[in-house]
């Protein structure tokens, strides 16, 4: 940490000689960990200072997946209790300490966890919880509290704070899903797309305009600048050494792999897997969800490698809510609350962090207390992955967990 | 006698009323009144659809999906055969919307499906959401108590939110919650105690799988006092809906997303609440909701014209008609509107599709321009081929649980995979569709060929065209630089 401040202090010291810009500019590369000052004497230079070369992928977990069986607290009586039938065997669990292991069809997660590139965030949730899907994705998409209302995302709100630089090609990319999530709303430049190519024939029939007499109107011709912005970037097809896996997810991740390769750069990608509403049969879905998990975030390592990216980039997993750790009559689990969540990368600070959930404490309604606010994970994104003020994005101050090395 | 409100005045009454107002239609509608024209409009509402639905709704079988001991070949002739059904059902809907002679009585059919939303998806019976849509429709226009009483026993209903599972002692909220949240307080207008003992009213609330009807199981309500909004008395379910109805709130809530629908996306809160009353008033009939809003000063003026979207049914049915294309099959259609973000009889979540511009992203905007270029393009394009077959080759050998085009169900995966295969029903679906610009155009009004582009330019956009378009341009480029223009998108 101490390293850190020197290394921005003294980068912020360079960066008031013209010809350190010069050289940042051009050699910008994986080598580097460069940030850029926020105070307002210092915008000048931003542009030497690339704070969104740091590249955030979020993997949504939709439906919610189940927490306790992700990763399994083994030693603990409770949990067998709770989970008479749901229980994952202890000989199949990937140890991770002496209390907590992962579910087996996590198994590639050991090598990220061998190399201290794996963060488990153990009980992320918010107070006064949410058990509507719908309304629980709103609030952590907009980093709300329980009964507040907003409408941005979350990374929205935060690119609209601290722009993008003008080429990249999107603030923002969302894969597979026409629901923009954290990228909701009009303040970023976001994407969605399900694949390139398919993008990329389409996107022709995009067309630039000038300004708009109404509100629908202008959202209209700023999604059309958008795309027009994005198709010139993402037209080169990168071809990969590894062979991503023949999955949904692993075809999103391919994609997500197309997108990042383009030069000019984007600042989030957003995959979802989805499936994870367990409510009947539970252990032959969610094996087959996390093996598709674990596959394709390894390939997303081995891709990022190749593109000399992995330590310039952070994957950071989230769900609506966890579920409920007594197992229901048909095999499955209904809606929770707080949940086990991962964050990878070539610059993630390995291991533990937050609580595992007490399960002999309860709440009335069957869940465990949080241990970790999803906003302080947010905060750790914005203010320490890339240095810029958090609270105007999650609406007050929240506490950065320390699951980076920078 | 009013004056006649002209040509523009009823292409916009028409266009928020209806799927893409047709020339005939705004000629006829053109010579009316205001007040004459949405007299006509409501006057002409049906409650029964003009095209018959497809043969299987009255075949007689079972309504259960394969029990515990179903063999797998069982349970995959099962999910094949439905989803065979719910694409047919979709196919049905889009023709509907196409020939019916009231398209405001399928636009509040819509408008319906999505303020009591139930899924195929979850309900996995495609007869039970004919059933519904036959409900939704019989009341499009109708009453709102009436028919807010009928979609609760309506069985998709009681099966998508749950009511089916509500019994005494283990009473499910689900449902009780979403009448007070969605259907007519909207948040904030209840508390959690009155959804608590308002779930112990509906409970005993099932459907009788055998006869696909509403069932009520007295041995599983629960007939004690409860508390709801103050009042304790022992409530049924009906009862406790009636109490909803008594709040000013329901009224309000209501007309407000209607204004959102029809008006402008800002209801003005006055307005909204002189018309609330007036529904109130009436004990709630629609006409005199919908009137209320259509002859509201907000609804005609030129500042709120093109200021709302176009749904993906609105782009695809509304194209069509405005096009004169008569299409044989409307299935192909039904595909490229789900890509579109809009699966018919499966919105994504109890809350429906957002609509406005959550309708449009890089990914739906280029969905609908893809479809409107080659619909406007195809007097140049490839020879028909057999689209159709093709499609119900496709439907057949997709396996159990996918539905060949989910495209708006929840960001599932496996969209992806089908990503390339969606933009390539898209232009199937457009594939056996004749449009012939040069003909079209000349059946517009006008002496010269740019009289008669300007008028179809008036026809199609709700405000000026935002690109320009060549002078030289000929005139299948003329006519598609139109539907190619972001203000086709809006009404």
């Amino acid at each position: 940490m101490t390293i850190d401040r020197n290394r921005r202090r003294f980068l912020r010291a360079t960066a008031a000689l013209p010809i350190a810009r010069a050289v940042g500019c051009v050699t910008f590369g994986a080598a580097s960990v460069a940030f850029a000052g926020t105070p307002a004497t210092d915008r000048a230079f931003d542009s030497a200072f690339d704070r969104y070369r740091h590249l955030l992928v979020l993997v949504e977990l939709k439906g919610g997946n189940d927490g306790l069986n992700t990763l399994v607290p083994f030693t603990d009586a409770a949990y067998y209790a709770l989970r008479p039938k749901l229980a994952i065997a202890r000989d199949q669990i990937i140890q991770l300490s002496d209390r907590v292991g992962l579910h087996p069809a996590l198994a590639p997660f050991s090598a990220f966890w061998r190399d201290r590139e794996l963060a488990v965030l153990q009980g992320v949730g918010y107070p006064q919880p949410n058990l509507s899907h719908f309304r629980s994705i709103e609030i952590w998409d907009t980093a709300s509290r329980s009964d507040e209302y907003r409408e941005d995302g979350w990374l929205t709100r935060t690119f609209a704070q601290q722009p993008v630089t003008a080429s990249y090609a999107a603030d923002g990319v969302v894969i597979g899903s026409n629901d923009l999530g954290p990228l909701s709303g009009s303040g970023a430049r976001t994407i969605a797309l399900a694949d390139t190519p398919t993008f990329l024939r389409r996107a022709r029939l995009a067309q630039p305009a000038a300004a708009a007499p109404n509100k629908a109107l202008a959202h209209i011709l700023k999604v059309e600048a958008d795309i027009v912005q994005a198709r010139g970037h993402l037209a080169t097809e990168r071809a990969f050494e590894i062979e991503f896996p023949a999955s949904g997810f692993g075809n999103a991740v391919k994609t997500a792999c197309q997108v990042i390769a383009n030069p000019s750069g984007v600042a989030a990608v957003r995959l979802t897997l989805t499936g994870f509403d367990t409510h009947t049969n539970q252990p032959g879905t969610q094996a087959r969800l996390l093996a598709e998990l674990a596959g394709g975030l390894t390939a997303l390592k081995s891709a990022l490698v190749e593109l000399g990216r992995w330590n310039e980039t952070l994957v950071l997993t989230y769900a609506e809510f966890g579920r409920r750790p007594r197992e229901n009559l048909s095999l499955g689990t209904d809606h929770g609350t707080s949940n086990v969540h991962f964050a990878l990368g070539g610059r993630v600070a390995g291991g533990l962090y937050g609580e595992t959930p007490d399960l002999t404490l309860l709440s009335s309604d069957g869940n465990p207390r949080h241990a970790l606010d999803f906003r302080d994970v947010y905060a750790t994104v914005l203010e320490r992955w890339w240095d810029v003020d958090a609270r105007n994005a999650l609406g007050g101050r929240f506490t950065a967990v320390p699951f980076l090395r920078m | 006698m009013a004056a006649s409100m002209g040509e523009s005045d009823a292409r916009h009454l028409l266009a928020r009323t209806g799927f893409g107002p047709t020339t005939t239609e705004v000629r006829t509608y053109a010579a009316l009144s205001r007040d004459d024209a949405i007299a006509k409009l409501l006057a002409d509402v049906r409650t029964t659809p003009a095209t018959a639905p497809p043969a299987w709704i009255n075949e007689p079988g079972p309504f259960r999906r394969p029990g515990p001991v179903a063999s797998a070949e069982e349970r995959k002739a099962f999910q094949q055969g439905e989803t065979r059904r719910a694409a047919e059902l979709r196919g049905w809907w889009v023709r509907e919307m196409l020939v019916t002679p009231s398209p405001l009585t399928e636009r509040m059919t819509l408008f319906w499906h999505n303020h009591f939303v139930s899924s195929e998806q979850k309900v996995r019976d495609a007869r039970l959401m004919y059933a519904q849509n036959a409900t939704l429709r019989a009341q499009a226009l109708g009453n709102f108590a009436s028919l807010l009483h009928a979609v609760a026993k309506d069985p998709a209903m009681v099966i998508y939110l749950d009511n089916a599972q509500n019994r005494k002692g283990a009473a499910n909220e689900n449902f009780a919650r979403e009448v007070m949240e969605l259907f007519t307080l909207g948040q904030g207008h209840y508390t959690e105690q009155d959804i608590k003992e308002a779930a112990r009213a509906f409970t005993g609330w099932g459907v009788d799988r055998d006869t696909g009807t509403f069932a009520f199981r007295p041995r599983l309500h629960d007939d004690g006092e409860k508390t709801v909004f103050g009042k304790t008395a022992r409530f049924d379910g009906d009862a406790i809906l009636d109490l909803v109805l008594e709040r000013r709130e329901t009224a309000e809530f209501i007309i407000a997303k209607l204004w959102k629908e029809f008006v402008s996306p800002e209801p003005d809160r006055r307005s909204v609440e002189r018309i609330a009353q007036a529904f109130r008033a009436s004990k709630y009939d629609l006409k005199v909701a919908l009137r209320g809003l259509l002859e509201t000063n907000a609804f005609w003026a030129s500042d709120n014209r093109g200021t709302l979207v176009k749904s993906p049914v609105e782009i695809v049915v509304g194209a069509l008609r405005q096009l004169d294309i008569a299409p044989d099959d409307t299935l192909p259609l039904a595909f490229a509107v789900a890509g579109m973000g809009q699966n018919l009889f499966a919105p994504p979540n109890v809350r429906g599709w957002p609509g406005g511009e959550v309708w449009i992203n890089s990914n739906t905007l280029l969905a609908r321009k893809q479809f409107l270029d080659r619909i406007a393009r195809n007097d140049a394009g490839a020879p028909p081929r057999t689209a159709v077959a093709t499609m119900t080759a496709q439907l057949a050998d997709t396996n159990t649980d996918s539905a060949p085009m989910m495209a708006t169900r929840e960001a599932t995966l496996a969209e992806i995979n089908r990503a390339a295969r969606i933009a390539r029903q898209i232009d199937r679906s457009t594939r056996n569709l004749r449009f012939e610009a040069a003909r079209w155009l000349s059946e517009r009004n006008g002496a010269t060929r740019d009289e008669k582009l300007g008028a179809a330019k008036r026809l199609l956009l709700p405000i000026a065209a935002q690109l320009p378009v060549a002078d030289d341009a000929d005139v299948t480029t003329a006519v598609a630089a139109s539907l190619l223009d972001p203000a086709y998108q809006l009404k």
